[in-house]
């Protein structure tokens, strides 16, 4: 099968949708005659001009604001946030608006759009520039919160998160945009909502998205030097999240590390540990384990920015731990 | 114009040119992290506006705020510091390129989030009234910024409680890869002052002598009258928004044509014309920036790394016994700082 970068697959996913659907338009910062701060829809605006590829000033409320209601009465919107950060701006277009005209009107609102852009952190951007939001949206009833780890899987699901009726937050990461991956020619989507088996294994499940995929993976084939098997599940999106697909998991191999980059207080890997002991409880020969972000604002220094995040050594400790092992 | 006055608006704005010079080779080389957006071209704003205040006042910046930090701080060891990432730095490593901080100078950061600077910069202001205090607050942002919720926001409640504080707007021409005409409604920025409403001036950006001229009266008024108002200086930057943004959105002959205007450039002249000084007196000058810089590169590679064990240190401030009444109310009240 081809390769095509993660940016790539993105792009080519709102491309299509945008051939598809004359409803579909994309607006934010920098996102026509500057190709994208983050490139990601290089060339659409030479593709489909300036009545579908929009810039905007910097105006996160206003610019997602529109979007609302555009949506509303019958556009389908692709909202570029030029980072998630910024997102915090037009947080109450996000929470107050989006999330809730369909409940608040009875039903009678649709409201199909996509906010979607970079996330997470990134290399020594420091605190106001390098955070994990996918938690703050997830907290929200009416809202879909997707985030994915690979090529294939940012492609099909972002062609779903246009299809779909609701509003969803689509959040990528920054530092994946480079990486490669198989990614069929064909036309496919992937449902919202599904989960999926990234590696097979009987010993431990580990829950991880996003970029803390590859850190499970990493961990993974640490962990195999040892004769540990772990099988790694990403949920792919956060809510509304694949809980069958984990307690399956947890069923099977009877223990359970969740891996996020977020703060822990309140984080969507809380709430996976939650579901997987109330439900699977009796499954379960260890407490739950989570490996989150050190519960701090990210500091500029490397040295520290790297005592922060995830990383394999503690994936390896946890694991160890739900083991009995260490 | 004063002599001396002249001579160290020249030596402001070329160490901030060859800090910032050093710090682009520095970020090539992979010693600094994060972001670097510099502010080549458009020294004449932060260097006129806050030369032009009391060193009591105090000053916000964006994330392009390396100039106001070493105007105001000058500590150009603690700032290269701060970029290296060291224990040293103005932020003790935690900030960066965009969080330059020195409370003690009253230089209240460089802020990443476009705007979001803009009522704090109002709020430190109505500390300020509310004390009883003479000081003022200059904010400094640019023209892309003039179209967020924030600066209306801002602006309307400096407007409404007549706030002594200093906008200013440092017009660019660009907000990253945008140029003006296609970001904003209106021609120039300061007509946006009249809605909330505010006093509103325009000046030549790359005009030290002009920028300080303007800022002094404003000042003197947001002092004495604690009347807000919206400076908009119109300059030009003359790298890309920042080290990662190649700036092929511009052409040759526009660049070429604005470097014809380098502020320092344009002081130097005056300061030949009126025989102030000579081209071996400019250079020594130069020299000396350029020997601080190198003594400040050696600092911060000789500069520990934030220690480990200080990851969690001031996210919140230390516990503290809960003071009685009376002293909460017994404001500390300063001198005025004359104006
Ligand atoms: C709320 C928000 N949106 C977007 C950004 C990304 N961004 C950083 S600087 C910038 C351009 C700002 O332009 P301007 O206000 O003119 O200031 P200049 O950089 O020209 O000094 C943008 C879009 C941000 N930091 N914050």
């Amino acid at each position: 099968m081809r390769e095509l970068s993660y940016r790539e697959a993105l792009r080519e996913a709102m491309a299509e949708e945008m051939e598809r659907d004359e409803r579909v338009f994309l607006m934010g910062e920098e996102v026509g005659h500057y190709n994208g701060a983050y490139k990601v829809s290089e060339g659409l605006l030479d593709r489909f001009g300036e009545r579908r590829v929009v810039d905007t000033p910097i105006a996160e409320t206003g610019f997602a604001g529109v979007g609302i209601g555009a949506a509303m009465v019958g556009l389908r919107p692709i909202i570029e946030f030029m980072t998630w950060n910024f997102s915090l701006c037009a947080f109450d277009q996000l929470v107050n608006n989006a999330a809730k005209l369909r409940y608040m009107s009875g039903g009678q609102i649709t409201l199909p759009i996509v906010f979607r852009g970079p996330g997470g952190a990134a290399h020594q951007l420091a605190a106001q520039h390098s955070q994990v939001v996918e938690n703050l949206y997830a907290y929200v009833p009416g809202l879909k919160v997707i985030a994915p780890a690979t090529p294939h899987d940012a492609k099909g699901l972002l062609k779903s998160a246009i299809r779909d009726d609701n509003p969803v937050v689509f959040i990528e990461s920054e530092v994946l945009y480079g990486r490669k991956g198989p990614v069929p020619e064909e036309d496919y989507v992937i449902p919202l909502g599904k989960g999926d088996v990234k590696r097979e294994g009987k010993d431990v499940t580990l829950v991880a998205w996003s970029k803390m995929l590859q850190v499970a993976q990493d961990a993974a084939t640490e962990l195999a030097k040892n004769g540990i098997e772990a099988e790694i599940i990403d949920p792919r999106t956060i809510r509304p999240l694949d809980e069958e697909l984990i307690l399956k998991s947890v069923r099977k191999t009877n223990r359970c590390v969740i891996i996020e980059e977020g703060w822990p207080f309140a984080g969507a890997g809380a709430e996976v540990a939650y579901r997987v002991t109330s439900k699977a409880f009796d499954y379960l020969d260890a407490p739950v384990r989570r490996v989150t972000g050190e519960d701090v604002p990210m500091p500029y220094a490397k040295n520290l920015e790297h005592l922060v995040l995830p990383n394999v050594e503690k994936v390896v400790a946890a694991v160890r731990q739900v083991l009995y092992r260490s | 114009m004063d002599r001396d006055v002249m001579l160290l608006l020249y030596r402001d704005m070329t160490r901030i040119r060859r800090f910032e010079e050093e710090a682009a080779r520095c970020y090539t080389r992979g010693k600094i992290g994060g972001f670097l957006h510099l502010y080549n071209g458009e020294e004449a704003v932060a260097v006129g506006s806050i030369l032009a205040v009391e060193p009591t006042d105090y000053i916000l910046a964006t994330y392009r705020e390396h100039a106001h930090y070493l105007v105001r701080v000058g500590d150009m060891n603690a700032a290269m510091a701060e970029l290296f990432g060291k224990a040293t730095g103005c932020s003790k490593g935690r900030g960066g390129s965009m969080h330059f901080f020195d409370v003690s100078k009253r230089f209240m950061g460089g802020h990443a989030i476009v705007g979001g600077h803009i009522p704090i910069a109002a709020g430190i202001a109505f500390a300020s009234k509310y004390r009883g205090d003479q000081d003022i607050t200059l904010c400094f942002f640019g023209e892309g910024t003039a179209n967020m919720g924030a600066f209306h926001e801002g602006m309307a409640l400096a407007a409404l409680w007549k706030l002594p504080v200093v906008f200013i707007c440092e017009n660019n021409m660009y907000s990253m890869g945008t140029p003006l005409y296609r970001t904003l409604a209106v021609g120039d920025v300061a007509v946006r002052a009249r809605g909330y409403p505010m006093a509103q001036e325009i000046v030549n950006g790359d005009d030290v002598l002009e920028v300080r001229e303007a800022v002094r009266r404003a000042a003197k008024r947001a002092r004495t009258e604690n009347l807000p108002i919206l400076i908009e200086a119109k300059t030009y930057r003359f790298r890309g928004h920042s080290m990662s943004d190649p700036a092929k959105y511009r052409t040759k002959e526009e660049v070429e044509e604005w470097l014809k205007r380098d502020p320092i450039r344009l002081l130097a002249d005056r300061i030949y014309d009126l025989g102030i000084a000579s081209e071996a007196q400019l250079k020594a000058i130069d020299d000396e920036a350029k020997h601080d810089v190198a003594e400040a590169v050696k600092f911060a590679e000789e500069s520990p790394t934030p220690a480990p064990e200080t990851l969690f240190d001031d996210i919140y401030a230390e516990e503290q016994p809960v003071p009685d009444v009376e002293k909460v109310v017994a404001l500390p009240r300063r001198a005025s700082a004359g104006a």
